[in-house]
């Protein structure tokens, strides 16, 4: 009986020391995100299909010259990954109602932020796998080539991939209980993400442009947006968690 | 205000009983201080002052909005108070929030399972989240106890209702929880499912856990309780203690 009491002791010790943790959290909820779209294949084959259809009717409906796409197709582009985006995050916390395992998230010794990260972290891969089959068809349909300037192009979708999904995925952590959600996630999330949309293409445009200029400015503003994204998802997603 | 009825607390842990084959385990005692909860214009629980101590088996009884499910929430840390505080108290003494909730298992009707991962691989991912130390022997023991080894690499989806509950409980018991929260466990459970709960209740209690369960019906399961408190409109109406059927 003395040494039970002593171990439930030592084991209430060291329950009391631990803090809620951030990494552990973050990378136990990003891998069960990406096992279970391995499995599901729900959201890549969806936002896919969905991005590669903008992309073929705007060619065929405008059947652009070289250089008409050196100008209208960064737009094109971005407006395609900022539709797919969006229809790829509305389930991110969705998903989580049916069996109210957001509860049981919420329950372990996590720090709340690990959840809105580890799901931003899968959205930023999806969404980027989304990217990674776009561009070549892109390439091949507006007949521009980013060859010479693709890790340009790389950084700038690494920025502008960052600051569509950081707020998306905690704008679907607000609209997840709401009734027209379909409709409200866009409604909250195409007005803010309007300076990622611009500083994304007008960086775009800049690396396509003939010749290619440095997009500094473009860089700086999507970088920025990603920090000032980031740090207001981590001060406002524990107080949009609680009841 | 609404007044529980204090209990005679102990400094010692209670550790007795047919555990059979569960670790010992500190049993968190509550103290609810004023507790009030509500949502907009509705008092989903009325100010409560309420002492639950460690070890205790608490039947929560009541029709469908007596604010059960509420107490439970804001138990679990799932709602924060509109006012009032609630304390935790482990055998060394006031614990934080954070502390607690390390030690805190929850069995509710919704299962908290993904549906799209393995028995193996909802456990897997909650031995990680909880950060336990031999997480592969902590889950194979898990669904062992359980009687769900030999089903551990299908998807939960693939589950009846009496298995998805068993698999609940292997979750909620994966961390050894001082403190567990059962929020209408036997809903949907046949005869057999609930005789099964009745058990692990059992040995839950002997092992030292402090349980708080809530149900709108009453049968074998609240029978095991050792103190039944009832609500009706957000207020407690009655708490009485009986001996239980621990043994």
């Amino acid at each position: 009986m003395a040494s039970q009491t002593q171990t439930v002791r030592e084991q209430s010790v060291i329950s009391a020391e631990a803090a809620p943790r951030l990494w552990p959290g973050l990378w136990a909820i990003f891998a069960k995100e990406v096992r279970t779209e391995l499995r599901t294949r729900e959201l890549l084959v969806t936002t896919a299909v969905f991005a590669l259809t903008v992309v073929f009717m705007f060619s065929f409906s405008f059947d652009p010259t070289s250089e008409e796409s050196r100008h209208i197709g960064p737009g094109l582009l971005w407006i395609a990954f900022l539709f797919a985006g969006t229809l790829m995050l509305e389930p991110a916390f969705l998903r989580e109602q049916s069996n109210d395992t957001l509860a049981a998230l919420r329950l372990a010794p996590i720090a709340p932020t690990a959840i809105l990260l580890g799901k931003a972290l899968s959205n930023f891969l999806f969404l980027s796998i989304t990217e990674v089959l776009l561009i070549p068809v892109f390439v091949v349909f507006y007949n521009v080539g980013v060859a010479s300037v693709l890790p340009g192009i790389i950084l700038v979708c690494v920025l502008g991939t960052l600051g569509i999904v950081i707020p998306g995925t905690l704008f679907s952590a607000v609209t997840a209980h709401a009734r027209m959600r379909e409709m409200l996630l866009p409604l909250l999330l195409l007005p803010i993400l309007t300076p990622i949309l611009i500083a994304a293409t007008e960086a775009t445009a800049s690396l396509l442009s003939d010749p290619p200029e440095w997009p500094s400015m473009g860089l700086k503003l999507l970088a920025g947006a990603d920090i000032i994204f980031l740090i207001a998802a981590y001060f406002l997603f524990d107080s949009l968690l609680e009841e | 205000m609404v007044r529980g009825r204090a209990l005679s607390s102990s400094p010692d842990i209670a550790l007795s009983g047919d555990t059979a084959g569960l670790p010992a385990v500190a049993g968190l005692g509550i103290e609810y201080s004023a507790v009030e909860k509500r949502y907009g214009p509705i008092r989903a629980l009325r100010p409560t002052t309420l002492e639950i101590h460690h070890a205790e088996f608490v039947a929560l009884l009541g029709p469908n909005g007596s604010g059960k499910t509420t107490l439970l929430r804001l138990t679990a840390q799932l709602a924060r108070p509109t006012s009032g505080s609630i304390q935790f108290r482990g055998p060394s003494g006031i614990e934080s929030r954070s502390a607690a909730r390390r030690r805190l298992g929850v069995v509710a009707h919704p299962t908290m399972l993904y549906d799209d991962l393995t028995a193996e691989e909802n456990l897997q991912l909650f031995a990680r989240l909880y950060d336990l130390p031999d997480a592969a022997a902590a889950v194979s023991t898990r669904l062992a106890a359980c009687g769900l080894a030999d089903r551990r690499t299908d998807l939960v989806r693939t589950f009846s209702r009496g298995m998805r509950q068993r698999l609940t409980l292997a979750r909620a018991l994966l961390h050894n929880p001082g403190l567990l929260l059962f929020d209408e466990p036997t809903t949907g459970l046949d005869v057999a499912g609930c005789e099964w709960l009745a058990g692990e209740l059992r040995r839950l209690h002997a092992s030292g856990c402090t349980i708080i369960m809530s149900t709108h019906q009453g049968g074998e399961v609240t029978g095991l309780a050792t103190r039944t408190i009832a609500l009706d409109s957000g207020r407690i109406v009655r708490d009485s203690r009986s001996s239980g059927a621990v043994a």
